[in-house]
């Protein structure tokens, strides 16, 4: 089983970031997740963040809010979510992270959903409103399990505090690249370059960055300072376009964008 | 970041917490620190008395409401009065104290959620005070029940942004507030309208609607000699409740009881009763009871009232309640709906229809009580003329 550092390290032996694409799970059809990872595996994606929809997903913009609320309106469950990603481990071997919230975790019980989730095949969890901190029991579990628990820093988090913040973290490191929701931008912040230069000095894990991605250029030029480059509403974008095969394409542009820079 | 003296201070038994996106996790452990620097220090509290007393009209009477005592069979029955509040309910006594404090913290602007609009004419009436900016997030439901509300926020300078996403109630309200914070966390305070929300907020709303719990136990002492036998309060996130309950908790001989929202009967599943109905689970920063399906989704709460129409609750209330210092009861729409209409008939006071929940169990329980019973009238009905007339089917009065 390939394992997220190994993705990302293979990427970086060639002098490239890894590409993750984010969708959630059950979107737009419950039928379509299994044919949606395989055209992003296909396409590009080095590692998989496949989103476990939350009624309230107060860290996600409307594109993502939308999918997660079609999502749940369709019937997807957590349990519908790991047999999604069983079926895939079956035919890819690409890494998933599973994406979510709390409280979907609480309710299944989080030592089942953990010891369910690597049997279905998951090597990773974004807890996005589980904080450094917050929960120590919970997130010592998590660390205990056999998934990668993805730490996430946020352009308001001190630098001094960024090593701390990484701790118990594995696989790798999500920087949040501004304040706010997940979404599409038409910019990237300036301060991005020197922000990442910063924080990857402070952390041995590999760093990719997300939030606002959603174009080859700002691709390639995430690419050209991280170790991984994180698209999630402008992949759901894509699929409200033309279904996994636009997705998929939509993907590999992304990556051709970040290997000709 | 936190330590572990500092994630003790943050839960309320193993309730509460800070679940909340990274982003804003420095921004909680700035106010944590601006907030217990300001509780300590005379000059906040001298400004915020000032301000209570002279601008909001405090202390609020405790009025012997006789002929409420006779319909419900019990022989001295008191109101608190925060419906006599400037703005109309208890919500000023939080959004002084918390813009006083994004004042000294130097941030300009504010953003809140309201669920009734009391929440929200309260926060803009202490912008307007303040001359910060303000921008309150309410559902489109709640637009639509309370536009009386809606207009008094815009004259005071907000602006209402109606919330389409989700229940499009107080709770999606929430999420779109905490949405905007997460982006301008730099230059902008959210001052959450409820003890709900991550740390600081449950013990900081707390602390700063405990006044009214204070000033219930020196009058009831001064009317009665006696402490009450029981101190009854509505309950939606529970800020009026715990603000009369706090100076009661170390008084075990006091009965407190909190009294939920069960619309349409919580056998219905169209209620708001997170403790009664609900279970553990994380909604909006902290872990406290709530309305939840088998796969943790947040299930859809119900009540004639806006201001207790939230499938959460604070978590003090959860821990209250599993420590059993407190009892959690409920009232239906139309029992709270029967009270609203006794109250205005029989003392000359309408009441909020969040507070009428309070008169309802005391119109049907309150003999079962020995010694005096306090209750916190949160709110004038004023804001629900209209609602109720629609309710009842009196058409569209305003």
């Amino acid at each position: 089983m390939r394992s997220i550092s190994q993705a990302f390290q293979e990427r970086r032996a060639r002098g490239q970031a890894a590409l993750v694409p984010y969708v959630t799970a059950g979107y737009p059809e419950r039928a379509s997740t299994l044919s949606v990872l395989e055209a992003l595996a296909d396409t590009g994606a080095d590692v998989i963040e496949l989103g476990i929809p939350f009624s309230d997903p107060l860290a996600d913009g409307p594109t993502i809010q939308h999918a997660s609320f079609v999502s749940i309106g369709k019937g997807t469950t957590v349990r519908g979510v790991l047999d999604d990603l069983r079926a895939f481990r079956a035919r890819r071997d690409t890494p998933v992270v599973l994406f979510t919230y709390l409280n979907p975790l609480l309710r299944y019980v989080l030592d089942a959903f953990l010891r369910d989730a690597a049997a279905a095949g998951a090597q990773g969890v974004l807890v996005t409103d589980l904080p450094t901190g917050s929960d120590p029991a919970v997130e010592q579990r998590i660390i205990d399990s056999p998934l990668d628990l993805i730490r996430l820093i946020a352009p308001t988090t001190p630098l001094e505090l960024v090593s701390e913040v990484a701790k118990g973290g594995a696989g790798f490191l999500y920087y949040i690249s501004r304040t706010g929701v997940t979404g599409a931008r038409a910019e990237l912040r300036s301060e991005l370059a020197a922000e990442v230069g910063a924080i990857r000095a402070a952390v041995a894990l590999p760093l990719a960055v997300g939030f606002g991605i959603s174009t080859p250029q700002q691709a390639a030029a995430v690419a050209a300072v991280a170790d991984g480059v994180v698209v999630g509403s402008a992949v759901i974008q894509a699929l409200d376009r033309g279904g996994a095969a636009e997705a998929g394409r939509f993907l590999a542009s992304l990556r051709k964008g970040m290997d000709r820079s | 970041m936190t330590t572990d003296a500092s994630a003790a201070r943050q839960r309320f038994g193993p309730y509460g917490g800070r679940y909340v996106p990274e982003t804003l996790v420095h921004a909680l452990d700035e106010l944590t620190e601006a907030y217990e620097a300001a509780r300590i220090d005379p000059a906040f509290q001298a400004a915020l008395t000032d301000l209570l007393q002279n601008f909001a009209g405090r202390p609020s009477p405790l009025y012997r409401a006789r002929r409420l005592g006779e319909a419900a069979g019990h022989p001295a029955v008191y109101l608190k009065r925060e419906d006599l509040n400037h703005t109309g309910a208890h919500k000023i006594n939080n959004t002084l104290g918390q813009a006083l404090l994004a004042q000294r913290m130097g941030k300009r602007r504010i953003i809140a959620e309201t669920g009734a609009g009391q929440h929200g004419v309260a926060t803009a009436t202490a912008c307007a005070l303040f001359d910060l900016d303000c921008v309150v997030y309410m559902g489109e439901e709640d637009v639509q029940r309370q536009a009386l509300n809606v207009y008094r926020m815009e004259l005071l300078g907000a602006e209402v942004r109606p919330v389409g996403s989700g229940t499009r109630t107080l709770k999606d309200a929430t999420n779109e507030a905490i949405r905007d914070w997460v982006t301008n966390v730099r230059d902008t305070h959210y001052i959450i309208g409820s003890v709900v929300g991550p740390d600081p907020f449950p013990r900081m709303v707390r602390d700063f609607q405990a006044i009214i719990g204070h000033e219930a136990r020196e009058q009831i002492l001064a009317a009665e000699g006696r402490l009450p036998g029981a101190v009854v309060a509505c309950v939606g996130g529970g800020s009026n409740a715990i603000g009369i309950f706090h100076a009661f908790v170390p008084d075990h001989a006091v009965q407190l009881i909190g009294v939920e929202a069960a619309g349409k009967g919580i056998e219905s599943g169209h209620h708001s009763a997170s403790l009664a109905a609900g279970s553990p689970g994380v909604l909006h920063g902290s872990l406290s009871y709530l309305l939840q399906d088998a796969d943790g989704q947040v299930a859809p709460a119900h009540s004639v009232s806006a201001g207790l129409d939230y499938p959460g609750v604070g978590p003090e209330h959860s821990f209250l309640k599993d420590s059993r210092r407190a009892r959690y009861t409920s009232a239906t729409d139309d029992e709270a709906l029967a009270a609203f209409h006794t109250l205005s008939e029989l003392e000359g006071i309408i009441p909020a229809l969040e507070s009428s929940h309070a008169v309802a169990h005391v119109l049907a329980h309150g003999r079962e009580v020995s010694g005096p019973i306090v209750v916190c009238l949160s709110g004038r009905g004023d804001k629900d003329v209209a609602h109720v007339a629609r309710v009842e089917g009196r058409g569209s009065l305003l």
